[in-house]
């Protein structure tokens, strides 16, 4: 495994098998009364949250403080530019203290790239920008994979139609899933309305090999699992769609899609979820929806980031 | 005389061999030359080109003095090559008054290496709004000829046209920005493209460009005036340029040396040594920019030169500055991207280099050919020469180089001032 | 200084471990033979089968637990619950080496708590790994007696720690090799003893290290 997780193409699909095989023994201690494990004692990650989060911060505190690394938030709202200072500076201060791990997000893209390049800890990438969320993208994996086992083993994802639907221009989940699936073998459509697909999205979709469509109801038939984006109401006024009434018509889950759905195609959203926009809350609580699951995976998932990544030899900042 | 310099055996514009004598700043006879008296600059193997002349360069003074300054600045234009450079008016303050643009031009006159002359805002503050003092500027002891509210766009369509007109008056010529702010958002940081989808990086469009272009061309036909397009970056603008052109608008455009040799592919690293307005754009715009500057449909190569301190370059890719240095490498990438591969012979770098932006600057003592009676601004370039290029070694105050580890075709070897050397071996004299 | 095994590493070529110059300690029949007689002591010291719960340490405790089991219900015709406990994440040798999966944890259903917990392993060498499982065992319940039944103990103790049921005590060298092989994960089925070979220098992470499991160190 690499020193950082800054994307998903830092990680080999044996690397994801190795973190899913860690992450299902994670997720049995999630069940013991006493959810602490020895492995990280002495070691300090730092949760450096740029942006506002609670899930995905919340989420790699618990996963640090289970595995016993003293674990320190630091949130900073606003780019440090606005500050007057650089984010090299910020981050190299931060570092100074002696962290072996920085859990980072960021507004800006590539900023996790960037700061990896700085310091001496490892950078995990929580989120930059509309760039990627590698541990997003993974837990979402390895809930698929669990949903798709028997007897609690991990099940493939090879040939499954995964859909992918939302703000895809802004979505940094998308840009990791799309990675980490093709990665896992899925046959993955991407569903977006003109204006929220990635520019030059053809010349890559061909490259990774992912079909694209405008058309949602087009795509859902054949799908094995769902994944809805968020799609942020802001968009409306850059001019992305004309309502939310529009796009709820177009492209979100509703009730009457969820009935086209068969009862074993899982419904998975990263959160946080727009009721009624993206989703219908009948999809949301709906027994096929893996909401839920998804979050008690995070927690496995990161813990077993985290323990990959700074448990073993030469992770000593 | 006193002070004559004989330079020995130059390639007069990759040409014939001759000897150049020089007189009171003046090219005084040329041919085979005798001169005992006369300092002796051996040129055997050398190009002699008219000294060269930027249309764009942002030398920072007054207010960012940490970055750049009109002497540094200066000393790396002529270690570049350049006798004469046009500074921005984006300083703090702005030159949007006659007395700013006094000051300019005397520290340049001051420092000495090359004539500095300043570019006048087009608008107060480069505010888009109001037209700054235009005609005082023109009129002032530093006789502003080219108006530009550079690094932004004169955006509404009234002003620009206004602006247009008004110039008439003296002579001058507006250098557009050409970029739409509706289509190029606020924190738009690269190309939008492929790379910028999967980057997930907020990127602007070539017609953010293109549509401006092409109003701007609409509207000097409309006024009768004269725009420039300051560092043109995509094949769409070529296009519009060349109808203009060919419908006889009087329209002139520069190209920067980075946007011929540069491409968008060079972001997925989140570089911002990389991060450039107009931004790198992909090959296919290379290309056409080659074609265009080859061809005339691109007047003049211009460096855009933008030095950065270090911390405003180390923020994250979208909050980093704009901007790369360009000076001391423009003539060896025009060499290394046009020369050597036949696009342009030394003649034509010297008209894209020189005679051209000189004469869309309307600067009187540059750009002449090299003949008796011209005034002795030189450059002289060892053709043959490769230079690995080290940002340490640059003589700017700043360190964003995009060109930093690349081996580059020719070098300045010599740069000559009204017959005052400023330059010899490529080292400041 | 003493070669680490992953524990949960299987051999690369078990045939070949089992080449010469490696001397054979216990053969197939022989670790029967153990297992019987440990199987006895576990129900002699604890009078009968009555609250009793194995737990194997992975990789080669874990089927070892599993036949203790089995013999002891041929024995007292009851079912031992029988689990496995990883101890990967309390190994305090963790940042020596790269960072390894974590084995399975399956207690058994009624739990540990109040129970006589077996830990079984397969060879017990610096008690690292007990001191390991002693731990691991704290998060998941408080049993009332904890013993600890080996195949194997090499020596060499770097903390004091005793087995309570020993198949074979096999003096080594710290230098030598022990290698435990079980039908059940490794198609052959043996005790091996060798001299630390050229080709497997006796240094933790090194080449050699790997495809070894069950080489003394890991208890």
């Amino acid at each position: 495994m690499k020193k950082h997780l800054l994307s998903i193409d830092d990680v080999s699909a044996d690397d994801v098998a190795t973190l899913f095989e860690t992450a299902a023994e994670m997720h049995d201690v999630q069940r013991r009364q006493v959810k602490k494990l020895p492995a990280l004692r002495g070691r300090t990650v730092i949760n450096l949250f740029f942006e506002d989060s609670t899930r995905t911060r919340s989420s790699f505190e618990i996963a640090g403080k289970w595995l016993s690394a003293d674990t320190i938030n630091i949130t900073g709202k606003g780019s440090s530019a606005s500050k007057g200072e650089s984010l090299r500076d910020t981050v190299l201060t931060i570092a100074a203290m002696g962290v072996d791990a920085l859990v980072m997000r960021h507004a800006a893209s590539g900023s996790a790239l960037q700061v990896s390049q700085w310091v001496d800890a490892a950078v995990i990438n929580a989120g930059d920008g509309t760039h990627e969320h590698p541990s997003q993208a993974l837990l979402d994996a390895y809930t698929l994979q669990r949903r798709f086992g028997t007897d609690g083993r991990l099940g493939s994802l090879e040939g499954r139609h995964v859909v992918l639907v939302g703000d895809l221009t802004h979505s940094r989940v998308f840009r990791s899933n799309v990675l980490c699936l093709t990665k896992l073998g899925a046959q993955v459509s991407v569903v977006a309305p003109p204006t929220l697909m990635p520019s030059g999205v053809e010349p890559w979709s061909k490259e990774l090999g992912f079909a694209t469509s405008y058309d949602l109801d087009e795509v859902l038939p054949t799908a094995d699992a769902v994944m809805m984006l968020r799609v942020q109401r802001e968009r409306m006024s850059g001019g992305y769609f004309p309502s939310a009434r529009e796009y709820t018509v177009g492209y979100g889950l509703t009730r009457d899609r969820l009935a086209t759905l068969g009862p074993d195609v899982p419904i998975c959203h990263p959160g946080p979820m727009n009721r009624g926009l993206e989703i219908a809350a009948d999809a949301a609580d709906a027994a096929q929806s893996l909401v839920l699951d998804q979050v008690s995976a995070g927690l496995a998932v990161r813990m077993s980031i985290l323990y990959h990544l700074l448990a073993g030899e030469g992770s000593t900042s | 005389m006193t002070d004559q310099i004989l330079v020995k055996g130059a390639s007069l514009l990759g040409a014939a061999s001759s000897d150049l004598l020089i007189s009171d700043g003046v090219i005084a006879e040329i041919g085979s030359v005798s001169a005992p008296q006369a300092r002796v600059i051996e040129a055997d193997g050398l190009v002699a080109l008219p000294g060269l002349v930027d249309l764009h360069t942002h030398l920072r003074e007054p207010g960012r003095e940490d970055a750049e300054t009109i002497l540094t600045g200066s000393q790396a234009a002529a270690v570049g090559g350049f006798t004469a450079v046009l500074a921005m008016a984006n300083t703090s303050p702005v030159t949007d008054t006659a007395e700013a643009a006094e000051r300019v031009h005397d520290l340049g006159r001051t420092a000495g290496l090359v004539d500095v002359q300043p570019v006048g805002a087009v608008t107060r503050g480069l505010g888009g709004q109001e037209l700054a003092e235009l005609g005082l500027m023109a009129r002032s002891r530093a006789g502003v000829k080219v108006f530009s509210d550079d690094g932004r766009c004169v955006a509404d369509a009234r002003v620009m046209r206004r602006a247009l007109e008004y110039v008439k008056g003296f002579g001058g010529v507006v250098s557009q920005h050409a970029q739409d702010p509706d289509l190029a958002g606020a924190t738009s940081c690269c190309h939008e493209g492929e790379l910028s989808g999967r980057l997930g990086l907020p990127g602007w469009p070539g017609v953010a460009e293109e549509v401006i272009v092409a109003r701007d061309v609409m509207l000097a036909r409309h006024t009768g005036s004269r725009v420039h397009v300051a560092h043109a970056s995509t094949a769409g603008t070529v296009e519009v340029l060349r109808w203009a052109k060919g419908l006889g608008i009087e329209v002139t455009a520069e190209v920067t040396p980075h946007h011929l040799l540069l491409t968008t592919d060079l972001l997925s690293g989140y570089d911002p040594t990389y991060k450039v307005n107009p931004p790198l754009r992909p090959q296919e715009d290379v290309e056409a920019l080659r074609t265009a500057l080859a061809d005339g449909t691109i007047d003049a190569v211009a460096t855009d030169h933008a030095p950065h301190a270090r911390h405003d370059k180390e923020h994250a890719f979208v909050d980093a500055a704009f901007g790369m240095l360009g000076l001391e490498t423009a003539l060896p990438v025009v060499a290394t991207v046009m020369v050597e591969s036949g696009l342009l012979d030394w003649a034509g770098v010297a008209r894209v280099m020189s005679a051209n932006p000189a004469r869309i600057a309307g600067l009187g003592q540059h750009g002449h050919d090299i003949a008796v009676g011209s005034p002795a601004n030189l450059t002289l370039v060892d053709p043959a020469a490769t230079v690995t290029v080290d940002r340490d070694d640059s003589v700017s105050l700043s360190r964003n180089n995009p060109w930093h580890g690349r081996t580059l075709g020719a070098a300045v070897h010599a740069t000559l001032l009204r017959g005052v050397p400023t330059v010899l071996e490529g080292k400041l004299v | 200084m003493c070669a680490q095994p992953a524990p949960d590493q299987a051999p690369d070529d078990p045939s070949a471990a089992a080449a010469p110059p490696h001397r054979v300690v216990l053969d197939a029949r022989d670790i029967t033979r153990a297992l019987t007689r440990i199987s006895h002591e576990i129900l002699e010291r604890n009078k009968g089968a009555g609250d009793l719960v194995l737990l194997g340490i992975p990789s080669r405790g874990v089927p070892l637990a599993r036949r203790i089991a089995a013999r002891i219900k041929e024995v007292e015709g009851v079912d031992v619950p029988t689990g496995s406990l990883d101890v990967t994440m309390y190994r305090d040798d963790l940042r020596k080496h790269p960072a390894r999966g974590p084995q399975p944890t399956a207690v058994p259903p009624g739990g540990i708590d109040d129970k006589t917990v077996v830990l079984v392993d397969d060879v017990l060498y610096s008690g690292r790994t007990v001191r390991a499982a002693l731990d691991a065992m704290n998060d998941i319940g408080r049993p009332a007696v904890v013993r600890l039944a080996v195949l194997v103990d090499r020596g060499h103790r770097e903390l004091p720690i005793r087995a309570d049921h020993v198949g074979k005590n096999l003096p080594s060298a710290r230098t030598e090799r022990v290698m435990v092989r079980l039908a059940d994960l490794d198609d052959v089925e043996g005790v091996w003893i060798a001299g630390s070979a050229p080709d497997t220098p006796d240094t933790p992470g090194a080449a050699g290290a790997s495809g070894e499991a069950g080489t003394g160190a890991t208890a």
